[in-house]
């Protein structure tokens, strides 16, 4: 059953992946190509997901926007991630004062809402691709953080770790070469979920137009468009917002099958 | 237990301080403090005008004496005034309370009343058909933004069949309206933003009613339980879902402040004049005070939640000991 669910998850985010890829070769138009002819035209045999306000193909824009929301997604999760790695080894490993202001630090960063954090430092960089990437990963670095720092703790009291410092290993040897590439695992299911995370709070942001900017397409910018036309043109939010759907679900699923694989005890 | 509270009240302190400092450093740091935030699209504001508009502000002075000045006022329950139109931060936010209260409340309702069945549903039928459902429909719920339901709702329902109003909450005009009129039309205008709050609480709070329920029904005592004949009603109902829902009360410690923080995309999607949309507006226009006077509550309700959720656990269940 869960492997199945995992499996599925897999294709899911292979699918998106190679569409997205593949984006120039596949779009049928140029994603920014206007044509005032055809101005909201709903699904037909030419625009198979309909056109936008200024006549562009959706389904071109779709699929040249997921190249920009994997792209935060990935660019995201690689920044949190990293951070929460550095962090997280050194409250873990070293422990002590430094061990309770890295955890101090994570509590008050988890005590202000995000969506404050991410608005008020959007207001400091000005709206663009590579600030949504960096907003969000200054955002999500305590999850990965808390997790290496709980491997840590469980790891450094191993024969090993002690084996390796009775033989006059470094400190930064000892946390690179030999409790890291052990502690990772969980690291792993968090951060596949968190690109599914990423790829909604950019959704979120762009569709309160503080994320990617128009004309540049995202999923959110599509969405965000959708909005002012739901009257007259639900294909503008329905499929923009199925892609987001489709691929969240993705990464979702596939990191509860990380999980199911490399933790057995946690299967049911 | 004593000292473990008193411990963590005297925790909390230097992380809310923490926490003000940096929402503080952030809102200054950001170009353009108030002053030209308001004046920015009125040419004719002179020099002198904007330097005393930041005097007013207290944007002249350096960033310690700014947030000292703050704090000394911020400790005595003193919001200040938002910067926008002069008015007193805490009547600003009152204003704004009921309405996001009233909806997250209801949400928060609607997931318990719904989720708590499913979860028990789906455990003690593990891999049935609707198991399989609810683990599926948990994942959608999950991946689903929720303004982009939202959207569908509102072109389905709202433009599609005209059943239910799309946006504000209430009609433009109600003068004509009986009280009950009146009540049935803001009632109207509240499921949506109800409905789609509760949607993506609702995936998490069965998925985690059905783990815990899971966890429980392995446990000895449930053997014993059945072992001496119990039926299994009583079985379920009685012994397990007891000990299943005590870890449920971390989950409403840890809701507290978003009950009253609002969310401030559904807010803008549903035009609702909540929370979310006066925090929104004040990050943006760098009211200093206005922003400060949501923020740092929400972080100490979210503390607080934090530790109440601890505290009680260990209240309810015996075995938990807290140091």
């Amino acid at each position: 059953m869960k492997n199945r669910l995992a499996v599925i998850g897999g294709i899911l985010v292979l699918l998106v992946f190679v569409l997205s890829i593949f984006a120039p070769f596949i779009a049928p138009y140029n994603p920014s190509n206007i044509d005032i002819k055809y101005i909201l035209v709903g699904p037909s045999f030419s625009h198979p997901l309909g056109t936008d306000d200024l006549g562009r193909d959706v389904l071109s824009r779709m699929l040249w926007g997921g190249r920009i929301s994997l792209e935060v997604g990935f660019v995201a999760v690689g920044i949190a991630t990293i951070l929460g790695i550095f962090l997280g080894s050194i409250a873990g490993y070293y422990g002590g004062w430094i061990d309770s202001l890295i955890m101090r630090a994570v509590d008050i960063m988890l005590s202000i809402p995000t969506i404050f954090l991410v608005l008020a430092v959007i207001a400091i960089l000005e709206p663009s691709i590579i600030n949504i990437m960096i907003v969000i990963g200054l955002t999500s670095w305590m999850e990965p953080a808390r997790l290496i720092r709980a491997e840590f703790i469980s790891l450094k009291e191993r024969e090993f770790v002690i084996a390796a410092r009775a033989i006059g290993a470094t400190d930064v040897r000892i946390i690179m070469k030999h409790v890291l590439p052990n502690g990772l695992s969980p690291i792993l299911v968090s951060a596949t979920m968190g690109i599914g995370g990423a790829i909604l709070i950019e959704s979120a942001l762009s569709f309160l137009g503080l994320g990617v900017q128009p004309p540049t397409p995202s999923w959110g910018s599509l969405l965000s468009s959708g909005k002012d036309n739901i009257e007259i043109a639900w294909w503008l939010s329905a499929f923009p917002g199925l892609a987001i759907l489709i691929t969240v679900l993705g990464y979702n699923l596939l990191g509860e099958g990380i999980r199911d694989a490399l933790d057995p005890r946690q299967r049911e | 237990m004593l000292i473990y509270i008193i411990k963590r009240m005297l925790l909390m302190v230097p992380i809310l301080l923490g926490i003000t400092v940096l929402s503080f450093g952030i809102m200054r740091l950001a170009p353009g403090g108030p002053a030209e935030a308001q004046m920015e699209f009125s040419a004719k504001a002179s020099a002198e005008a904007r330097e005393r508009l930041r005097k007013l502000y207290g944007a002249d002075q350096p960033f310690y004496k700014q947030y000292a000045t703050w704090l000394k006022k911020f400790v005595t329950l003193d919001f200040g005034e938002a910067f926008a139109d002069g008015r007193k931060v805490k009547d600003k936010i009152l204003e704004r309370l009921p309405i996001t209260l009233t909806i997250n409340l209801l949400s928060l309702g609607l997931v318990l009343l719904i989720a708590i069945p499913i979860g028990i549903m789906s455990a003690t039928r593990q891999y049935s058909l609707i198991d399989r459902f609810t683990t599926m429909f948990v994942f959608v719920g999950f991946s689903t933004p929720s303004f982009w339901l939202a959207l569908l709702l509102i072109y389905m329902l709202g433009v599609q069949w005209g059943v239910l109003p799309i946006s504000g909450i209430q009609s433009l005009d109600t003068t004509g309206l009986t009280l009950w009129g009146r009540l049935s039309d803001w009632a109207e205008h509240l499921i949506l933003p109800v409905f789609v709050s509760a949607f993506g609480g609702l995936a998490g709070f069965s998925r985690y009613v059905r783990n815990n329920m899971l966890e429980v029904l392995r446990q000895d005592y449930i053997r014993t339980a059945r072992a001496k004949g119990l039926p299994e009603k009583k079985v379920i109902y009685k012994h397990a879902l007891r000990n299943a829902l005590m870890p449920v009360i971390t989950i409403l410690g840890l809701s507290l402040p978003g009950i009253i923080g609002g969310s401030v995309i559904l807010e803008t999607v549903f035009g609702i004049p909540g929370m979310g949309q006066l925090l929104y507006q004040a990050v943006f226009s760098r009211d200093y005070n206005l922003a400060m006077g949501i923020l740092v509550p929400a972080a100490f309700l979210t503390m607080l939640g934090n530790f109440l959720a601890d505290i009680a656990y260990a209240f309810t269940d015996p075995r938990v000991r807290l140091r």
